[in-house]
């Protein structure tokens, strides 16, 4: 039986800045509970809302993937790499900021409120030449499956048959998978895991779905360890989520 | 008067990022922040004062750091040397409360 750690949507850390509201599933920033530090390797997982014309001023980081996710309207991102781009719904961002780069995030639109999330992981490489990337996603692919959107894997790789075949999505440097997938209700939905060891973080994203006994709905997430397979169940029509697997121990090399 | 006074050493080869480590430490009241940006800078910086948490910044390797904390937990084993991640206000704080949580 697999081990699983619960963590409902109103339970999380909350910071409301009036231009920034912040839902925080992990430890971050003002918001500190011993018992929400990381789930394996990842270690935020950030649910926000940014008001029209505002945002994140530059700021640095450092050896971190940072993933982002935009669900609503658009982000401009801008930083010391020379990147200017626009990151919008139905996109996805990842930076792999390494030995350290700045950055800012601006809310596109002067009115409208944008929302993304925020996605940390700890690198497997410490130090690397930081890298920026911004995929679109088929949301069309998305419908009653799973689409690969990070995996660990640069570019071609060698496929089971011997051929070279390219990965889905962008990749950053963990040994990490994520997935996202709407389902009309009732679909059933099998995830195998990619790597033995590894564990993983469902996050409800629109609608609900059934697992082994839970309810997950709209924002809760569920870790699960030490299962190879998951079979999920859509309870809503249009149900969104976002499938995590990441490492459960620190493997910096 | 018992000195309350976190002192708090971050050591990293990014300096533009090292400054603004040292601002967010300096913000909270009762932290204060003294940078590095080599390890020879860092022991001497030790040896002068006493610190209870050392944060290896960007720049640094995982056998650097190491290294490092088997140095200084030979002039202070009370020290604790750990790596910062992020380079910047996300997990900061965090990484401070947790270090206190467990000592």
């Amino acid at each position: 039986m697999s081990n699983t750690i619960l963590h409902k949507a109103a339970t999380r850390g909350h910071a409301d800045y009036g231009w920034l509201d912040s839902w925080q599933s992990f430890s971050f920033a003002g918001y500190y509970n011993p018992e929400r530090i990381q789930f394996g390797m990842l270690r935020v997982l950030n649910d926000d809302r940014v008001e029209g014309g505002r945002g994140f001023g530059s700021h640095p980081h450092d050896n971190m993937e940072i993933i982002s996710i935009p669900l609503k309207g658009s982000l401009v991102h801008e930083d010391n790499l020379g990147h200017k781009k626009v990151v919008s719904e139905g996109e996805i961002q990842v930076m792999s900021t390494g030995k350290g780069v700045f950055h800012s995030e601006y809310n596109n639109s002067p009115s409208e409120p944008a929302e993304f999330l925020q996605i940390w992981v700890f690198p497997n490489q410490l130090n690397v030449t930081p890298r920026y990337d911004q995929i679109p996603l088929d949301l069309s692919a998305e419908h009653d499956t799973l689409q690969q959107i990070i995996s660990p894997f640069p570019g071609p790789k060698a496929s089971h048959d011997g051929r070279p075949h390219k990965e889905n999505g962008t990749w950053i440097y963990q040994d990490a998978w994520f997935h996202l997938g709407t389902f009309d209700a009732g679909r059933e939905i099998q995830y195998d895991l990619k790597k033995q060891g590894n564990g993983i973080y469902l996050f409800v994203i629109e609608g609900a779905f059934l697992l082994d006994g839970h309810r997950l709905e709209k924002r809760d997430g569920l870790g699960i360890v030490d299962t190879p397979t998951l079979n999920l169940k859509a309870a809503d029509q249009g149900s969104r989520i976002l499938i995590m697997e990441v490492p459960m121990k620190n493997n910096i090399q | 008067m018992e000195n309350t006074q976190l002192n708090i050493l971050a050591l990293g080869r990014e300096k533009a990022i090292l400054e603004v480590v040292e601002r967010l430490i300096n913000s909270h009241e009762g932290w204060k922040a003294t940078i590095a940006t080599t390890e020879e800078e860092a022991v001497a910086a030790f040896q002068q004062q006493t610190f209870r948490i050392v944060f290896v910044c960007a720049g640094f390797s995982a056998a650097e750091e190491e290294a490092l904390r088997q140095r200084l937990l030979k002039i202070d084993p009370a020290v604790t040397v750990t790596r910062h991640y992020g380079g910047g206000s996300g997990l900061l704080e965090n990484e401070v409360l947790s270090i206190l949580q467990k000592k």
